[in-house]
């Protein structure tokens, strides 16, 4: 069960993503990859047990039909200086009316994670070697943006 | 210009904590080599050959005197006594402490500055035309909109990590001042049915692929300009090459799409958030521009008599005059260029004398604002005419009054081997041995406009594919040697260079410079510029010319 921080809380999860090879649709709070989630579709159906994990490459876009019966996804960082899914967080949550947990998973490092929540993740599934409290302090780096955002829904110049 | 309110500067000073608190756990070993990498480029820390080099944001070019005597104290402080203008309108430090950049960046946050995405794959500091606001070819003043981009962009948290760096470039007039047509998007300003709006150019770029940028929307109304701009990065964020830092600009991908591709794209993602809240409101637009209203200009008369007896009387004052000083929209007043291209020096540094000169110069000539340009000089922007004489003659002391603006001396030039680590080769010595071998001012006038433009490396920073005559600095088997290149312009018929063939020893540059202009003089019609006169002949002459005695 990972820790994670969730909601700007610690939290232990019930989900953990796992790859192809050891995927299965007999899991139960598995996340699990887009590939193999629409693959196998027609039996995860109605399922709220089950989430799915998106490589940075993959289109957002695949699951809109369905999103909403999701309970968690995953977006993966391959290294924290690969932002592609910022934009698929961005649209999950602005375009697709996303409500359930966007969590952020792979190279997730301190410094991105104010950028993160801006954009519609609310769950952090931490990179090895970083310090949980300076993660939670590092959540509201900044107390003011410019741009309309998922965390602040209005620009600064319409709330000035 | 622009005065930040308590949002402005809160950001600003919760930066500087943050870059603190990052540099101090990458000095006690917390942060690797390679994630401090990244954090520090985006407040424009890069390590170079001999120190650090920061550069500062400069947004679209525009100082106040107080902001230069800061700069010019931070240069003594905690450098070696000078700054260097950027053709990005921005400024370098080259000798700053990496532990001391915090306290750089404290000092800057008290005048209102900062070194916020001055490097990294990020949004760049958005340029513009450096005579906005007063140029006589205007449609309307472009930077109420490049200080709406600039705070769109800043910290934008969706698109701090693209795929590569990303400038933005903006301009109102008829002439292009502003390179828009090189830069990642350039946008227009434009008027259709007695509307002014935006003409949106995407994909256009320097470096290793030089590409003039396509139109990908001839119209914008202004209130969409944000989500529209949103649109672009998406695309590019998402669809950007990743695998190769060489094919990751939006150029690329704009070029692989096909424009028309890429601008439908663009316009679907625009669909989505066409209309929502980051479309300007009327009051936000008045906003932005009250920042940018007249200063207290006097009611003038179109000339002065004073002025016309020093140009009458004085031939250096007329030269200058001539070259240096431009027309402005208000009658009695004019734009003035300070040349910071002594030779000798390197192009674009600044010791910290000559900053608060330029600061004391623009409070009392000026009112407190100076402008940097994308020609690594300084503008005063607001001159009387009556008071022109006096004011050369104070540059004439501070050594800025060099006649020489537009022409061949006027070289624009990376810093190049000397500090910066990716450079192949040297430039600053190369730009000095060609102003050394141009001392005649008389033939310099007689020559006329001619760009020369240096890089040390392919990464362009000296912009030498749009340069009348570019020359590029290469390795071959580690000696340095220059590619020199002809016929490329940054105006508004923007053209990249062509490359003239096998590349030159360094001491070779100014005898094939020379070559070059020598052909132009013989083969020029009446009136015309030397990329002209290209133009008309193509390059086949040059290259005869330059080789044929070898």
């Amino acid at each position: 069960m990972p820790s994670i921080i969730k909601d700007r809380a610690l939290a232990d999860s019930e989900f953990t993503v796992v790859d192809t090879e050891s995927a299965s649709v007999a899991d139960s709070h598995s996340l699990l990859p887009l590939s193999f989630y629409l693959e196998h579709r027609e039996e995860l159906k109605g399922r709220n047990d089950i989430g799915i994990w998106l490589e940075a490459g993959d289109e957002i876009e695949a699951i809109a039909e369905f999103a909403n019966e999701i309970p968690v996804v995953a977006l993966n960082f391959p290294a924290f200086a690969d932002g592609r899914a910022y934009s698929s967080a961005s649209i999950l949550r602005k375009t697709m009316q996303y409500q359930g947990e966007i969590r952020a998973i792979g190279d997730v490092r301190r410094d991105q994670l104010s950028q993160m929540i801006h954009c519609g993740f609310n769950a952090f599934e931490l990179a090895d070697g970083q310090d949980t409290n300076k993660c939670l302090e590092a959540l509201d780096a900044f107390s003011e943006n410019y741009q309309a955002t998922v965390a602040n829904p209005e620009p600064l110049f319409r709330r000035r | 210009m622009y005065v930040y309110d308590k949002h402005d500067q809160k950001m600003v000073d919760e930066r500087v904590s943050q870059y603190r608190d990052q540099t101090n756990r990458f000095l006690s070993g917390e942060l690797s080599d390679e994630e401090f990498l990244h954090l520090r480029l985006r407040n424009g820390l890069y390590i170079q050959r001999l120190a650090p080099m920061m550069r500062i944001a400069v947004p679209y070019g525009m100082l106040s005197s107080v902001q230069l005597r800061k700069l010019a104290h931070i240069t003594r402080q905690y450098d070696k006594g000078y700054a260097h203008f950027t053709t990005r309108q921005n400024v370098q430090l080259n000798w700053p402490k990496l532990e001391e950049v915090p306290d750089i960046l404290a000092e800057l946050a008290s005048v209102q500055m900062h070194a916020i995405q001055t490097s990294g794959n990020c949004i760049r500091n958005t340029t513009s035309d450096q005579y906005s606001g007063v140029a006589t070819d205007e449609l309307e003043d472009s930077r109420p909109w490049a200080e709406l981009i600039r705070q769109w962009s800043t910290f934008h948290p969706e698109f701090n990590w693209l795929p590569r760096k990303f400038k933005i470039a903006v301009t109102g007039a008829k002439e292009d001042r502003a390179a828009v047509q090189v830069h990642d998007i350039g946008i227009r300003m434009v008027e259709r049915d007695g509307e002014v709006g935006f003409e949106i150019l995407a994909g256009g770029g320097l470096g290793r692929t030089p590409v003039i940028a396509p139109v990908i929307r001839e119209f914008l109304p202004k209130k969409h300009l944000l989500t529209y701009l949103e649109a672009i990065l998406r695309v590019y964020n998402r669809y950007g090459r990743r695998d190769n830092k060489f094919k990751a600009r939006i150029k690329i991908l704009v070029r692989a799409m096909k424009p028309e591709v890429f601008a439908e794209k663009v316009e679907a993602e625009w669909e989505l958030i066409k209309g929502g809240p980051e479309t300007l409101t009327d009051v936000e637009i008045a906003r932005a521009k009250s920042f940018f209203t007249e200063p207290a200009y006097e009611t003038l008369p179109e000339t002065d008599p004073g002025y016309e007896k020093a140009l009458k009387e004085d031939f250096a004052f007329k030269t200058w005059i001539g070259r240096n000083v431009k027309a402005h929209q208000k009658p009695g007043y004019a734009i003035v260029n300070l040349a910071v291209k002594e030779t000798s020096v390197a192009p674009g540094d600044v010791t910290d004398e000559q900053l608060e000169t330029i600061a004391d110069l623009a409070d009392k000539y000026s009112f407190g604002e100076i402008r940097v340009t994308h020609e690594q000089n300084a503008t005063l922007a607001d001159v009387k005419l009556s008071e022109l004489y006096t004011l050369w003659k104070e540059l004439c002391e501070a050594e800025l009054a060099t006649p020489n603006l537009g022409l061949l001396t006027d070289i624009i030039c990376c810093p190049g081997g000397d500090y910066c680590s990716l450079a192949n080769a040297k430039s600053i010595p190369v730009a000095e041995a060609i102003q050394r071998r141009f001392d005649d001012l008389d033939y310099l006038h007689d020559l006329g406009d001619l760009d020369i433009n240096i890089s040390g490396c392919m990464n362009a920073c000296g912009h030498h594919h749009v340069g009348n005559i570019g020359i590029l600095g290469v390795d071959k088997k580690g000696e340095e040697w220059y590619q020199v290149s002809v016929g490329g312009s940054a105006y508004t018929n923007a053209a990249i260079a062509q490359i003239l063939g096998p590349s030159f020893a360094r001491s070779e540059i100014p005898s094939v410079v020379d070559k070059l202009v020598t052909l132009y003089v013989e083969q020029r019609h009446e009136g015309e510029q030397f990329v002209e006169t290209f133009n008309r002949v193509g390059i086949a002459p040059f290259k005869e010319r330059v080789y044929a005695a070898q």
